[in-house]
């Protein structure tokens, strides 16, 4: 398709186009995905909107700093596997990006048109790129350089220990991956839902990695089935990168929280992404049957979304969303929120759990709450929520899930002591490098900077395999294109 | 994938099953236990290490059909194989030469405690065994512990074999009987390990238990598994599954373990009318 000609007036007439999406009655039922992406003249109309900016501003507001207006006006030309490829100089993984980042605080908020209209549809657009190219069989397999003979461990398979595996394997050297679960992926496989991420996607990434030649094990624990050190000495390995993410669910530490009915964000999604209970007994896992019932998500995050959505399409008759201060401070992505409401999610904001009730038999039956309201600004500058006298009331719910974040594994902690950790567990590192503080070892995403982005976790992968690869060979280089 | 060497039928319903793991066989410490998942539509079960053979490769698992998928484990041949296996998990028993150690295994509990009893034995502790069992034909691991005890005694609550009543009485009467007992390991049904914590607790002494909650993961990512101890909530998957017996609420473990009773009845009916069909 040739480059459509079109003039200034005309481009600022053209509204940001929608994402097609699944009807919100009809989707709140299944597990198949919301959006069902652009079509490739939706996505033209949307990538004319680019004003292609001189010095594009877009550009700073990504963690990886994507050449947003070269792709989209490969876009607007119609060469849709020219876009997927541009993308793909510096995002490995821009399917999953485009679906999952939150643009609006990043790209599109930098973009010039945000000001005055809306930005342009930056992560639809990405997302198409990389979707055409997938389902098209145009995925090409990038060339592999020379061997290195040095070989490299990854532990951990989400988008941190992807990308890192991603690059070094294509510098040369040879790359393990292992990881803990019988699954590859990480919070991208146990955690995001498939309503938001086809699983399918994340498993097209990992069998292109396959082909490029890394070795995945399953089932392999570092600090239980492997140690660092042994990885090092035994297993003649010359670098180790840790990327295992914040997996160690918090708690709200008040009364009630073991009863029966009461979970973490982590094994609720877990039981139904990972070991796919909405298949229950076609697959063996149960979990808590929310046919009928009211359960309540205690969180404002992305997981605290997906938990709620999750169990809204299994059934719950009122699924909330409780959160202690006001829905502007919600750190989950602005599309999640709206979706979640379309879908019938019940918002309680200002509200403070302060203890769960149940039964004889020990089942949940109920949240006894406090009612906030908006007090001064607290150190980051949020509205910090102060509780309103006597205004306790019982929510009642039969279900309660816990998303207020996580904390860090202390399995590799206890079994690698050398490793410098911070205050709250996290691996300490060298940003420039991602270099901990023992020798050829390594670390990124989640585990270092706590619950973060898929996108911070990947740049981070990126970064220590950019370390890595000049550590071992003693070359400067670009990042692999 | 993973290699089934042997299995056989130690009592009715308990099956002693070899398997192919090296990297865990080498590893692995007594108190320590594999999650399994033995088809891709599986769950995730942990199972004790009851014994290894780090030259051959192995591990040996003891199985007792509970629900759908120990006994689906339990329909396993040598020559088969399962999906998924992944440890060694959990924080091993803390071993040490504390005296004069009783282990307690109840039911199935003995081949948890098995392994612990060697170890015990291996640090140059006087080790003492009671093994309960419902009847004679239940008893397991009789000779094997007999092999690693400077006492053994076998419990039967009918009286088929043994002394006639529960593990707690006999452990009670080797105290009465004025032998000094250093430490207890105490590895069963949940009333049994909550009845001997009574037992023990009057005399101060020290006394483990391990615990079997649900879990999920088994890698302390979902907390499914939480146990309070001492008012504190542990994971027992991480810190544990051993814990002081003194510190442990037995009544909550007991609630959670409800929490899918008539899903795992409903799965337990649909696997048992497959079975039927075949
Ligand atoms: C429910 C949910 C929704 C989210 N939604 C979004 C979103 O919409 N957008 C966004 O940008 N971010 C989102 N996030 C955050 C994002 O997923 C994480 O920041 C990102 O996945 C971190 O990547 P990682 O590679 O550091 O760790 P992870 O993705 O956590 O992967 C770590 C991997 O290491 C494995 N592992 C752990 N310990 C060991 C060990 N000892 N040995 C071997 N392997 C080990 C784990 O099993 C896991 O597979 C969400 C997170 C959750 C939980
Ligand atoms: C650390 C640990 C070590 C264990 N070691 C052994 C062992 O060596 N040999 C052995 O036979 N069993 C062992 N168990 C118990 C075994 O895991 C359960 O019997 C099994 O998960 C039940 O699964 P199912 O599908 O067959 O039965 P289900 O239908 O799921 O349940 C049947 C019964 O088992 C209980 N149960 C369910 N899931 C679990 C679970 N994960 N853990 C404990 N009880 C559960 C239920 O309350 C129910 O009463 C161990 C458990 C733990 C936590
Ligand atoms: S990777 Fe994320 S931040 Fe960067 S351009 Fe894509 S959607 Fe925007
Ligand atoms: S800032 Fe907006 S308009 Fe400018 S190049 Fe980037 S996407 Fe296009
Ligand atoms: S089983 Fe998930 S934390 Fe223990």
């Amino acid at each position: 398709m040739a480059t459509q000609h079109i003039t200034t007036k005309e481009r600022f007439a053209i509204p940001r186009q929608e994402m097609p999406a699944q009807k919100a009655d009809v989707r709140n039922k299944n597990f198949k995905e919301v959006n069902l992406g652009y079509t490739p003249e939706l996505a033209q109309k949307e990538a004319l909107r680019c004003i292609q900016c001189k010095d594009p501003a877009c550009i700073k507001g990504c963690p990886v700093n994507i050449k947003i207006d070269q792709f989209i006006k490969l876009i607007a030309d119609g060469n849709f596997l020219g876009a997927a490829r541009k993308i793909k100089e510096d995002n490995v993984l821009p399917a999953i990006c485009g679906r999952v980042c939150p643009q609006e605080d990043q790209c599109e908020k930098t973009c010039i048109l945000t000001k005055k209209h809306t930005s342009v549809a930056i992560g639809n657009l990405e997302r198409f790129a990389a979707d055409y190219e997938r389902e098209t069989g145009n995925v090409e397999l990038p060339t592999v350089k020379a061997s290195t003979g040095k070989k490299i461990a990854v532990i951990g398979s989400g988008p941190a220990g992807l990308s890192c595996a991603n690059d070094l394997i294509q510098l040369g050297h040879s790359v393990t991956v292992f990881e803990a679960l019988h699954e590859l992926g990480g919070v991208l496989v146990y955690g995001i839902p498939e309503f938001r991420l086809p699983k399918e996607i994340v498993k097209s990434e990992i069998d292109g990695l396959k082909k490029l030649g890394v070795n995945f094990i399953t089932n392999a624990v570092a600090g239980r089935s492997i140690t660092v050190d042994e990885l090092l000495k035994e297993e003649g390995f010359d670098a180790v990168f840790i990327g295992v993410g914040a997996g160690l669910p918090w708690f709200l530490g008040i009364p009630g929280e073991n009863l029966l009915g009461v979970y973490s964000a982590n094994e609720f999604l877990t039981r139904v992404n990972l070991m796919k209970s909405y298949q229950f007994p076609e697959n063996d896992t149960p979990v808590f049957n929310c046919k009928g019932k009211n359960v309540a998500v205690f969180g404002g995050g992305n997981t605290a979304m997906d938990a709620v959505r999750t169990a809204k399409r299994l059934g719950a008759e009122h699924a909330y969303i409780v959160y202690r201060r006001s829905e502007a401070e919600m750190p989950a992505r602005l599309e999640e929120v709206h979706h979640a409401r379309e879908e019938g999610i019940e918002f309680l904001m200002l509200m403070n759990p302060l203890e769960f009730v149940g039964n004889e038999q020990q089942w949940l039956t109920g949240a006894k709450c406090l009612r906030m309201e908006l007090g001064e600004p607290d150190e980051s500058g949020r509205r910090r929520p102060v509780p309103i006298k006597g205004s306790e009331f019982i929510l009642p719910i039969d279900m309660a899930v816990i998303s207020i974040g996580n904390g860090s594994n202390p399995l590799i902690k206890q079994t690698t002591p050398d490793i410098e950790v911070s205050k709250r567990d996290t691996i300490v590192v060298d940003m420039n490098t991602m270099a901990t503080s023992k020798d050829d070892v390594y670390a990124g995403g989640d585990i270092v900077t706590g619950g973060a982005t898929v996108i911070l976790a990947m740049g981070a992968g990126r970064t220590a395999a950019k370390a890595i690869h000049e550590k071992l060979t003693g070359i400067e280089t670009v990042q692999p294109v | 994938m993973h290699k089934i060497v042997s299995a056989i039928f130690l009592a009715e319903n308990i099956k002693k099953i070899e398997i192919e793991a090296p990297r865990i066989a080498k590893k692995r410490k007594a108190g320590q236990f594999i999650m399994i998942r033995v088809g891709q539509s599986g769950e995730r079960v942990p199972l004790t290490i009851a014994d290894s053979d780090p030259e051959k490769g192995t591990i040996t698992i003891i199985v007792q059909g509970m629900g759908k998928s120990t006994r689906e484990l339990n329909t396993k041949e040598a020559g088969d194989t399962i999906s998924d296996i992944v440890g060694p998990l959990g924080t091993p028993s803390h071993i040490e030469k504390f005296g004069t150690a009783v282990s307690i295994g109840g039911g199935v509990g003995t081949a948890i405690a098995y392994p612990t009893a060697v170890a015990l034995k291996e640090a140059g502790n006087y080790v003492i065994t009671i093994n309960g069992a419902r009847s004679k034909e239940l008893v397991i691991l009789e000779n094997e512990m007999k092999a690693v005890s400077d006492e053994a005694y076998i419990t039967t609550d009918d009286g088929s074999y043994g002394f006639h009543g529960f593990v707690t009485q006999k452990l009670q009467e080797l105290i009465d009987s004025g032998k000094t007992i250093d430490y207890v390991l105490a590895i069963g049904p949940i009333p049994m390990m909550r009845a001997i914590a009574e037992v023990t607790r009057p005399y101060n002494i020290k006394t483990m238990v391990s615990l079997n909650p649900i879990m999920v993961d088994g890698t302390g990512m979902c907390g499914g598994c939480r146990v309070t101890v001492d008012n504190q909530i542990k994971f027992a998957c991480v810190d544990g599954p051993e814990f002081d017996a003194h510190q442990v609420d037995f009544t909550n473990l007991t609630d959670r373990n409800k929490l899918y009773l008539p899903e795992e009845k409903k799965s337990a009916e649909a696997f048992a009318h497959k079975c039927n069909l075949q």
